[in-house]
């Protein structure tokens, strides 16, 4: 009895397949409490439309990554959150940003405590012309949070320590902060930022100007702060998405594309544009 | 699905799909030459089926070098992530079948040495079945083709139902005339190893579904096999 034979090369058709249908939400975290959130929220600058009806919540204690092309509105939309788009001329923001249940953009709130509640780490770090010291003291000392210089001392310290630099620095507080490595920098910034005991810690592009090794160290400590905070990071980076955030929102041409667990959205994400942009088929 | 703008992304994946669809070629030549070799009490082609075995497995440790290189040097994601895993999934079942032709080819050369028996005929239907369904877990391979994977995981309790069948045969036959024992034993190893290579393309045709879906194809796997647990 004769069997076919077998031997004939299979030709493998192109990697192409079907978009997978879209299916229920899945992925989004359950049980974190919401520390923000967003509803139908548009910017214009002028007459160009930035934003275009993004909503979506924010859990707290967790890293929440914004990925998408340049120009996709991440970094605008991370910008309502401090209200930080208030300082540009022509901006308008409309829609809802909650923060814990209260009305960020409400007549009664002043954008400048807002952003001592809602603090942002940028992408160039900018540490005042200040010792190490007065970098991290200059908030809690405008907003009367020390009563003594001892009370100050340990604000610094803990501060320091919260952001991984203690150790490196704690012999030269009084040396400047601009004297400092760009990641040891940016870990100054860090702690400036933490120093006023924030709900929310923005960033953007954190770690774009560091080398790796500095890249890793703040991913280390933004590790150890999420268990404090609410963290929000654009990055560039997927590979950074993937490695930091437990929340994923891609955004494109000012839409929010698609949200979901960090862990879904790479591994299987419902949007062929999701798909495209993070497996490097965009353009 | 657009290209990768990084062209060499592609070409890379679709080398590793090659590999694994070549190295499927192998291991279908290899079950059905085995079942030739004892159909036809054909020493030789058992000999060589034996002798070609080494090229599976350098196949498959080829596959397992592309997809770590991958790994490394891509990061894939998503679908291509499941494109790297799914290629290193299957070599893994290819290879196993490999072994499995590779030990149904060693065993015809000891049946070769006895006085044929009729049921050798039973073993070669029940082995034209698992060679089919693997040829059909490879063409949905090839084509990512997820009814055709569908349609061969569902068609698994056919191979086992033959193997049941055939126990049964083999049984009976050894209590009718003991000399034949010898070579029934050896027959019965051959359909278990028919039986698990038609596991292994059911196997095959899961990570096709995790492959083109994303998602596991459900909890139950169809079995039919009463009398073997493995």
């Amino acid at each position: 009895m004769e069997f076919s034979s077998a031997g004939a090369e299979r030709a493998m058709t192109s990697l192409s397949m079907t978009a997978p249908t879209v299916r229920a939400a899945a992925g989004e975290l359950t049980g974190a409490p919401v520390k923000i959130n967003a509803r139908d929220v548009n910017v214009f600058y002028g007459e160009k439309q930035a934003l275009h009806d993004v909503s979506i919540d924010i859990p707290d204690r967790a890293v929440t990554a914004f990925i998408g092309p340049s120009g996709c509105g991440k970094t605008t939309f991370l910008r309502c959150f401090n209200r930080m788009n208030d300082l540009i001329e022509n901006a308008r923001v409309s829609g809802s940003i909650q923060i814990e249940g209260k009305d960020a953009y409400a007549k009664t709130v002043d954008p400048v405590v807002l952003r001592t509640r809602v603090g942002m780490v940028f992408q160039k770090p900018n540490p005042f012309p200040k010792s190490i010291y007065d970098n991290v003291a200059y908030g809690p000392r405008i907003h009367g949070m020390a009563k003594s210089k001892t009370d100050m001392d340990q604000i610094v310290e803990r501060s320091l320590r919260r952001a991984g630099l203690w150790e490196e620095v704690k012999d030269r507080l009084a040396q400047p902060g601009t004297g400092l490595s760009g990641g040891q920098q940016q870990r100054l910034v860090i702690a400036r930022t933490v120093a006023v005991n924030p709900d929310v810690i923005l960033m953007d592009e954190p770690c774009s100007a560091l080398d790796p090794i500095a890249t890793a160290k703040i991913e280390e400590l933004i590790d150890e702060l999420r268990a404090n905070y609410c963290i929000v990071i654009v990055t560039h980076s997927m590979a950074q998405a993937a490695r930091v955030s437990q929340k994923t929102a891609f955004f494109h041409l000012g839409k929010l594309v698609e949200t979901g667990a960090t862990e879904e959205i790479f591994t299987n994400p419902r949007d062929t544009r999701t798909q495209d942009y993070i497996t490097g088929r965009f353009g | 699905m657009a290209e990768h703008t990084v062209k060499a992304f592609t070409e890379e994946l679709d080398a590793l799909t090659q590999e694994v669809a070549r190295m499927g070629g192998l291991a279908e030549t290899a079950v059905n030459d085995s079942l030739s070799a004892v159909g036809r009490r054909d020493t030789q082609l058992a000999q060589s089926v034996i002798e070609r075995d080494a090229k599976i497995d350098h196949a498959q440790r080829e596959v397992e070098r592309r997809a770590i290189k991958l790994f490394a040097l891509r990061q894939p994601m998503a679908s291509d992530l499941r494109v790297v895993l799914t290629a290193w999934r299957i070599a893994g079942e290819l290879e196993r079948v490999g072994d499995l032709a590779k030990n149904i080819a060693k065993r015809t050369l000891i049946l070769n040495q006895a006085e044929p028996i009729q049921l050798t005929r039973s073993a070669e239907r029940m082995g034209k079945i698992a060679a089919a369904h693997l040829k059909q877990v490879l063409d949905a391979y090839a084509n990512k083709d997820l009814q055709a994977a569908i349609n061969v995981w569902n068609g698994d309790d056919n191979i086992d139902a033959h193997y049941n069948s055939l126990f049964r045969e083999l049984l009976t036959y050894m209590i009718e005339d003991p000399r034949t024992i010898s070579s029934c034993a050896h027959l019965l190893f051959i359909a278990k190893n028919l039986e698990r290579i038609g596991d292994h393309g059911t196997n095959i045709a899961e990570y096709i579904h995790f492959l083109v879906t994303g998602e596991e194809i459900a909890t139950q796997r169809p079995r039919a096999d009463a009398e073997a647990s493995d």
